[in-house]
């Protein structure tokens, strides 16, 4: 390409704000949150579309962002952990992550919590193995995952009962 | 890792898209669920000059089941698929699509991606080859619609044209007492198959087998098919013994290359357990059972 840089206008609705970008059609869109935007809770892990750090929610499904131009996701609705935390509480989910003892180092846990979210909009009472189905394209290396069950069957919990 | 540079564009329809991919050229490449071809820019193994973003064109995205074809239009991703009606009268079609990768990659990949990648180790063309499939390809020159087995013709090469497109899947409903198993073998979610297996059958009154199709997958450049296999097995009632058969015969053809997922005569020791596995699976099934469809994990 000799030419210079193509910059394509976006507009991409992160947790309920509407963000306007011209950006360079190669920008990735976890570098777009994370460079462009300033939302560095959505890690890149592997960079290559297997640990799943950097999932969150495009258009009501979990998705991997560090597999995806930000361009692809013009028009679209994001939600990233941070958007998960409403007036100062932090979301069952995240609760449950806490008290259940399902992370140790943490840098998987966004891309676990945005999953584990999709999953139970879906499937508000999970059985155990569809938590780990829909777990199964985020590594985690602290855990050993067993405490991550117990914590979505938890925060399933308390989201059923009501807080 | 960023992709060399490239331009984006977004065209309306699918006649603008393969208008403008044969007026880009060859070096240009059309973008869809982007699941095989974004990690192949991230590593720089390819690098297009122009990305022709067709993921929102209108009327390709669509499962039909007909009285003559069951159709699926070339965006649907593998969840759509994996939760449709189709799905659910065809079980084969289950195993594969609620199989391939991980959720978020079945979110965003689409079936024709699949088939259009030529990946020998993408599960779609694999399944494909076991329901005797047609590819509907649209360019400006018109529709053609071939089928799987001439539309593969290596690795990572198809038929298409550079500035051709896949519009659509097609396949004829199977008869009843047709049953149908895909089995992948993977290291994790996430990692493309080992090795798999696809067995699509009928069968008749006693058990007798009268019809069958036969592929193994990520064992070859291409998916792997075995006529003795075939033939081995139609007219004949399926015992354990004459599936072991068959099983040797079509690993013989098999060529899977040694990797880091495994040695070639690993991989072929795990090709005859899964063949066996979807050959019961398959049998099971055409007599009506309900089972669920799941990828092998290590």
């Amino acid at each position: 390409m000799s030419e210079a840089i193509q910059r394509i206008p976006v507009e991409i609705t992160i947790n309920g704000t509407c963000y306007k970008r011209e950006i360079e059609p190669r920008m990735l869109l976890v570098e777009f949150l994370r460079e462009e935007i300033g939302l560095t809770g959505t890690h890149i892990g592997c960079d290559t579309s297997y640990c799943g750090a950097c999932t969150l929610i495009l258009d009501g499904d979990a998705v991997k962002s560090c597999t995806l131009f930000a361009v692809q996701a013009d028009g679209g609705e994001i939600v990233t952990v941070e958007g998960l935390e409403k007036d100062g509480e932090l979301h069952p989910l995240q609760q449950a992550f806490s008290q259940e003892h399902g992370l140790q180092c943490g840098y998987c846990t966004p891309g676990m919590l945005m999953s584990s979210l999709v999953l139970l909009a879906d499937k508000p009472d999970p059985g155990e193995k569809d938590i780990r189905k829909c777990l199964s394209g985020n590594l985690c290396r602290c855990t050993g995952y067993q405490n991550i069950v117990k914590a979505v069957q938890a925060a399933a919990k308390e989201l059923r009962e009501g807080r | 890792m960023y992709p060399a540079p490239f331009c984006y564009h977004r065209p309306g329809s699918l006649d603008e898209a393969v208008g403008l991919l044969s007026e880009l050229g060859e070096a240009a490449k059309p973008l869809a669920g982007g699941q095989s071809l974004i990690p192949i820019l991230k590593l720089r193994m390819d690098e297009p000059t122009d990305l022709v973003d067709i993921a929102r064109l209108p009327g390709l995205h669509f499962m039909q089941n007909g009285d003559e074809n069951m159709r699926i239009g070339a965006l649907s991703t593998h969840a759509h698929i994996g939760r449709s009606d189709l799905a659910s009268a065809v079980p084969i079609l289950s195993d594969c699509a609620n199989g391939i990768a991980d959720p978020q990659v079945r979110a965003r990949g689409t079936i024709g991606g699949s088939v259009s990648s030529a990946d020998p180790s993408c599960d779609w063309p694999t399944l494909l080859y076991t329901l005797d499939a047609e590819i509907v390809c649209h360019s400006k020159a018109g529709n053609r619609t071939v089928p799987i087995r001439e539309f593969i013709r290596d690795s990572y090469t198809t038929i298409l044209d550079y500035a051709e497109l896949v519009t659509e899947i097609r396949f004829k409903a199977p008869p009843a007492n047709s049953g149908g198993a895909y089995i992948g073998f993977k290291k994790s979610a996430s990692a493309y198959p080992t090795a798999a297996v696809g067995v699509q059958l009928t069968l008749a009154d006693g058990n007798v087998c009268q019809n069958v199709r036969l592929a193994l997958g990520a064992a070859g450049p291409r998916p792997v098919t075995s006529d003795e296999a075939e033939r081995l097995l139609c007219g004949k009632v399926l015992t354990s013994a004459l599936l072991k058969q068959a099983a040797e015969a079509i690993v013989e053809a098999a060529d899977p290359p040694a990797d880091a997922r495994g040695s070639s005569d690993f991989k072929r020791a795990i090709l005859r357990s899964l063949f066996m596995q979807a050959a019961h699976r398959a049998i099971e099934r055409a007599g009506g059972a309900q089972i669920m469809g799941k990828h092998e994990y290590v």
